[in-house]
C-alpha cells in the first residue's frame, strides 16, 4: 500500500505542464501579420502596464502643471496683467494724440485756408467750476493780442466771445451760456434774429416772425450785426421751429455747429474781417502734410 | 500480478497496477507507429486515436494524477511531433485526459468492459473538446465539433478499447 500523492501537488504539476505547453504553442503560432503569438501575448500583457504608466505620468504632469506649477503662472499672469494695463494706457494716450492730431490738422487747415484773416490759435486749458455757466479758459491773453469781445470759433462754427482777458489767459463765454448771444440769420430767407444760449445744449433763435417758413435743418449763420463775428459763419442748424402761442414769433431751436462740449483747440478772431468759408475752409485729411504741432502756436501776422 | 492498494476512503480500497519496465514506453511507441502507419493502408483507421487509448488505459490503471498527466503530455507531444500540428496542441489535450483519467481511476472501478467503453467514449470527446478549444483560442482556427463522424469515431474507439485494453492488461506485472 502506497500513499496517494498530494492532490495539490498534482494540480500544481498540471498547471505547470499546461502553462509550459501553452507557451510552447505560443512560440510557434503566428497570428495576423506573421507575429508570433508569444509576442502578441507579451505585448498585450505589457501594454496595459505601459498605458497605466503613461496615464500616471500624464496625471502627475497635469497635476504638476495645473496645480503645483501654478505659482509661476500666477506671477506671469500678474506680469501680463501689468503689461496689459500699461499697453491700455499707452493705447489710450495714442488714441488721444491721434484725435488731437486730427483736430489740429483741421484747425491748421482752416487757418491756412484763411491766411488773410488774422486769427490766433488757442488751447482750452480750463472751464468754469460752475456747471450752470459755460465758460472756458484759453492759453492766450493780452500779451498775445487778445482783447475783450473778440470772437472765438472752430472750423465747424461759432464758439463764443472773449469775456475777460488776462496777461496769459483769457475767458470765453460759450454760445450756449444763458448770457451769451450772437447776431444771426437764417441761410435761406436771410431773416435775422439773435441766437441766445439757454444753458442747455440747444440754442434759441428769437424774434423771427411766425409768418416765416423755416425748414428743419436750415443753417443759421452769423449776421455780423453784433460787431463781434464777421458775416456768414456757421452758428448751427434748426432742429425745431414752431409758432409760439404766447407771442407773434417763432420758437426756433438751434443745434450749435461747433462741438461746444468737446472743445480743446479754438481760433480767436483778432479782427472782424470777413471769412470766406468757400475758400477751402475744410481741414485737410488727418495725417496730411500739415504741421499739426505748430497749429496751436500759429499766430496771426 | 502485483497489485497495490490505495486508500481513497475509510472503507474503499482500489488496486494500483504496476507494469514491466519499458512496457508503457513500448506501448506508446507502437501506438504512435500504428497511428502513423495504418491510415496509409486502411483509410477507415483515420478515425482511430490509438495514442489516446493508450493514454487513457495507463492513466486509469496507474491512478496517479501526476503520472497520468506526465504520460499524457509525453504522448501528446510525440503525436504533435509526428503530425505536424503545433507542438503542444495534442500535448495539452492528452495532459488533461491523463490527469482526469488518473483521478477518475482512483475513484471508480475501471476494470469491467462497460465502464471502459463509456470512459473511452467520454474521454474521446473530452480530448477532442480540449483540442478544438485550444485550436480556436490559440490558433484562431475553427474546429468542428459534435459531428456525426466524430460521434462514430468515438464509438469505434470505444469498441477498439474493449479489445485493446485486455491486451494491455497482459503487460501488468504478475
Amino acid at each position: 500500500m502506497i500513499a496517494v500523492p498530494s492532490r495539490h501537488r498534482s494540480l500544481t504539476l498540471l498547471g505547470v505542464v499546461l502553462v509550459i505547453q501553452i507557451l510552447l504553442l505560443a512560440v510557434q503560432i503566428r497570428r495576423e501579420r506573421q507575429v508570433r503569438l508569444i509576442r502578441v501575448w507579451a505585448v498585450e500583457l505589457i501594454s496595459p502596464i505601459q498605458r497605466a504608466g503613461v496615464w500616471s505620468i500624464d496625471l502627475v504632469k497635469s497635476g504638476w502643471g495645473g496645480y503645483v506649477a501654478l505659482h509661476r503662472t500666477r506671477e506671469q499672469n500678474l506680469q501680463l496683467q501689468s503689461e496689459l494695463d500699461q499697453l491700455r494706457l499707452r493705447n489710450q494716450e495714442l488714441e488721444g494724440r491721434a484725435a488731437e492730431a486730427d483736430r489740429l490738422a483741421r484747425l491748421l487747415g482752416f487757418r491756412q485756408a484763411h491766411t488773410d484773416v488774422p486769427m490766433l490759435a488757442a488751447q482750452v486749458i480750463g472751464a468754469s467750476p460752475d456747471p450752470d455757466s459755460h465758460i472756458l479758459f484759453l492759453d492766450r491773453g493780452s500779451r498775445d493780442g487778445v482783447r475783450r469781445d473778440m470772437g472765438v470759433i472752430t472750423p465747424d462754427g461759432v464758439v463764443g466771445k472773449i469775456l475777460a482777458v488776462y496777461p496769459d489767459t483769457s475767458q470765453v463765454l460759450v454760445l450756449n451760456d444763458k448770457d451769451s448771444g450772437v447776431g444771426a440769420l437764417l441761410s435761406n430767407t436771410r431773416t435775422q434774429g439773435p441766437v441766445k444760449g439757454t444753458g442747455d445744449p440747444l440754442l434759441e433763435m428769437e424774434y423771427v416772425s411766425s409768418d416765416e417758413k423755416i425748414a428743419v435743418g436750415e443753417a443759421v449763420l452769423t449776421s455780423g450785426q453784433d460787431r463781434i463775428f464777421p458775416k456768414d459763419l456757421p452758428v448751427g442748424n434748426v432742429v425745431a421751429a414752431q409758432p409760439d402761442p404766447h407771442s407773434p414769433f417763432m420758437a426756433i431751436r438751434v443745434k450749435p455747429a461747433a462741438q461746444l462740449d468737446q472743445l480743446e483747440e479754438v481760433l480767436i478772431l483778432l479782427t472782424r474781417q470777413d471769412i470766406n468759408l468757400t475758400q477751402g475752409g475744410e481741414a485737410p485729411a488727418p495725417g496730411g502734410a500739415a504741421d499739426t504741432t505748430a497749429a496751436p502756436a500759429a499766430v496771426a501776422p | 500480478m502485483e497489485d497495490v492498494e490505495i486508500r481513497v476512503g475509510p472503507e474503499q480500497h482500489i488496486e494500483v497496477h504496476r507494469y514491466a519496465s519499458g512496457s508503457i514506453a513500448i506501448s506508446v511507441i507502437v501506438a504512435l507507429a500504428l497511428q502513423a502507419f495504418l491510415p496509409v493502408h486502411f483509410a477507415w483507421t483515420r478515425m482511430l486515436e490509438l495514442p489516446l487509448l493508450v493514454t487513457i488505459y495507463f492513466a486509469l490503471s496507474r491512478r496517479n494524477p501526476s503520472v497520468g498527466l506526465l504520460l499524457g503530455m509525453i504522448v501528446g507531444l510525440l503525436q504533435d511531433s509526428l503530425s505536424g500540428t503545433p507542438i503542444g496542441l495534442y500535448g495539452i489535450a492528452k495532459t488533461l485526459v491523463g490527469y482526469v483519467a488518473s483521478s477518475i481511476g482512483a475513484q471508480i472501478d475501471v476494470e469491467n468492459s462497460v465502464s471502459r467503453f463509456i470512459l473511452t467514449v467520454a474521454f474521446f470527446h473530452f480530448h477532442h473538446a480540449v483540442f478544438a478549444l485550444t485550436r480556436r483560442l490559440l490558433l484562431g482556427q475553427h474546429e468542428p465539433y459534435l459531428t456525426v463522424p466524430l460521434l462514430l469515431a468515438s464509438l469505434v474507439n470505444g469498441v477498439v478499447a474493449l479489445a485493446l485494453f485486455p491486451l494491455l492488461d497482459k503487460l501488468r506485472k504478475s
